[in-house]
């Protein structure tokens, strides 16, 4: 294992070290010391490898994440985990604004809360969110997955496209063109698998889940909307 | 941009420790905003009288300014950090002294209270707490912040905090949309404003509420239905600390808590030397919602 006291190493050689690393690297185990809230940690790895951060880390970590699992021992700022594209990105404490925003793929999984905009634009991430999120969650949610096994806040999926919405509690509203839909078994069977990834083994029924998503008619043409062109 | 910090102690013996604190937390958010900065203090009161804080060019000879304030009456207490002069005035005697620092252009009073020291200046932040000697300061709490200027110019008057009132002061990350009308509709209420700053009026707002009778939770409360746009506040009175985000969080906010005092930061990294971090409880403050801590 390499450990990494952000301390006495730079950020910037920690993030050139791990960019260096090759897809059949045999170091793939690394530890990061004292980020004491730095920005863009672990940022664009594209390695199959385990970062783990001990302590709160700002802005953007782990962005753009290919592959990797990267996993904060603390809270993360706002960005964590954005535009990832695969791999599997885990925040032990709480997550700030903009989580998982315009990722294409892989995992984000958030133990405590995520507060505004998580989701943002999510492009096919999926997100497991295990507290609460923030007001304008999926705010035009392209595709994916985003569970929240607490409450939503406001505006939730607001202009969203075809991601798909679980929420366990409540929903403070929904957002433009933003509807409550039926949950049918193969929903169940993917959120199942979905909270299976996120750690969570047969504790959270996927039948007490809610379902949300595009009624398609902000983002398709009506032609009954012809006179307002 | 902008970054606030702000510090209210819990344990009286890190009392003379605030200024060294609050510089460390203002010095790492440089990077937000390096034009200028400012920081207000409660430290001790004087029974009986009130600190004015004064400001005018650094070459000022404010022993002879105090020499003609004291008008030939008992001798004025003062202390004079860089470009301020602190001033202690018996309450009896404020008005007057007040009337003769306007008679002379080139001082501005720039707060007053019964424990709040205001200072601000253009530069870097560390430099700026540095020229005041935030370091050697002591009290129960303070607020600071480092300004990247968007509504008005880069100036000294410009910088935060803003104070409208005694014992009152308010910092600003973000901007407001409605100022200029709410500054007219302030004004013929009576109040007076000394910048064309959408932050002064926030505070302006918020020192004619609690004339009316608020509490700093009613004022903070009733500021989400009468200020537009984005902000943070973090306020201080006398005895109190508050911390307000508007309802679409526009701007970051970083909060933690441990027995021993109450902490905020705009980003996490403002707050990572202050004494047992590791174990605080760090939160962000939730959107429209009035945090409060009060000393009693």
């Amino acid at each position: 294992m390499r450990t990494v006291d952000l301390s006495q190493t730079s950020l910037r050689k920690l993030n050139a070290a791990l960019h260096r690393l090759k897809p059949t690297t045999n170091e793939t185990h690394w530890r990061v010391l004292n980020p004491r809230g730095r920005h863009a940690i672990a940022v664009g790895v594209d390695a199959p490898i385990t970062v783990e951060i001990d302590g709160h880390v700002g802005y953007y970590c782990a962005g753009m994440n290919k592959e990797a699992t990267i996993v904060v021992n603390g809270n993360a700022g706002q960005g964590v985990a954005e535009n990832m594209m695969s791999g599997r990105v885990h925040v032990k404490g709480d997550a700030s604004q903009a989580a998982g925003a315009t990722g294409c793929g892989g995992l984000l999984v958030v133990e405590g809360n995520a507060s505004a905009r998580c989701g943002i634009s999510m492009k096919g991430i999926d997100i497991v969110v295990k507290g609460s999120v923030g007001h304008l969650s999926a705010f035009m949610a392209q595709a994916g997955n985003l569970v929240v096994l607490g409450d939503a806040g406001e505006a939730l999926g607001d202009s969203i496209y075809e991601a798909r919405l679980f929420v366990r509690g409540s929903v403070g509203s929904l957002g433009a063109d933003c509807i409550e839909k039926p949950i049918e078994d193969h929903h169940k069977a993917e959120l199942a698998r979905l909270l299976e990834a996120a750690g969570i083994n047969g504790t959270v029924d996927p039948g007490s889940f809610r379902r949300y998503g595009s009624a398609r008619k902000l983002y398709h043409f009506h032609f009954d909307n012809v006179g307002s062109y | 941009m902008c970054g606030i910090v702000g510090l209210f102690l819990k344990d009286r013996a890190l009392e003379p420790e605030l200024g060294a604190l609050l510089a460390r937390m203002l010095g790492t958010l440089c990077d937000r905003g390096p034009d200028s900065a400012g920081f207000a203090v409660y430290g001790a009161a004087v029974p009986g009288s009130i600190k004015l804080t004064i400001r005018g060019p650094l070459t000022h000879d404010y022993a002879g300014v105090v020499h003609r304030l004291q008008a030939g009456g008992p001798a004025l207490s003062y202390a004079v950090r860089d470009t301020h002069l602190i001033l202690t005035v018996p309450a009896e005697r404020e008005t007057a002294v007040r009337r003769d620092i306007a008679a002379m252009p080139e001082l501005t009073v720039v707060g007053s209270g019964r424990r709040m020291e205001i200072f601000k200046e253009v530069g870097r932040p560390d430099r700026v707490a540095e020229r005041f000697g935030l370091d050697t300061m002591a009290g129960t709490h303070a607020v600071g912040h480092t300004r990247m200027a968007t509504e008005s110019a880069v100036t000294t008057d410009g910088a935060h905090p803003f104070s409208t009132g005694a014992d009152q002061c308010l910092v600003h990350n973000g901007s407001l949309s409605n100022h200029n009308a709410l500054r007219r509709e302030l004004i013929r209420k009576g109040l007076s404003f000394q910048t064309e700053n959408d932050t002064e009026v926030a505070a302006g707002y918020m020192s004619w509420r609690m004339q009316q009778g608020d509490s700093l939770e009613q004022t903070l409360n009733s500021s989400l239905g009468a200020l537009d746009g984005f902000y943070t506040f973090v306020v201080g009175t006398e005895s109190g600390f508050g911390v307000l985000r508007d309802p679409i969080a526009c701007k970051p906010a970083v909060m933690a808590e441990t027995d021993r005092w109450v902490a905020f930061g705009t980003e996490y990294r403002a707050l990572v030397d202050l004494p047992g971090i590791d174990a605080a409880h760090v939160w962000e403050p939730v959107p429209a919602k009035a945090y409060l801590w009060e000393r009693h």
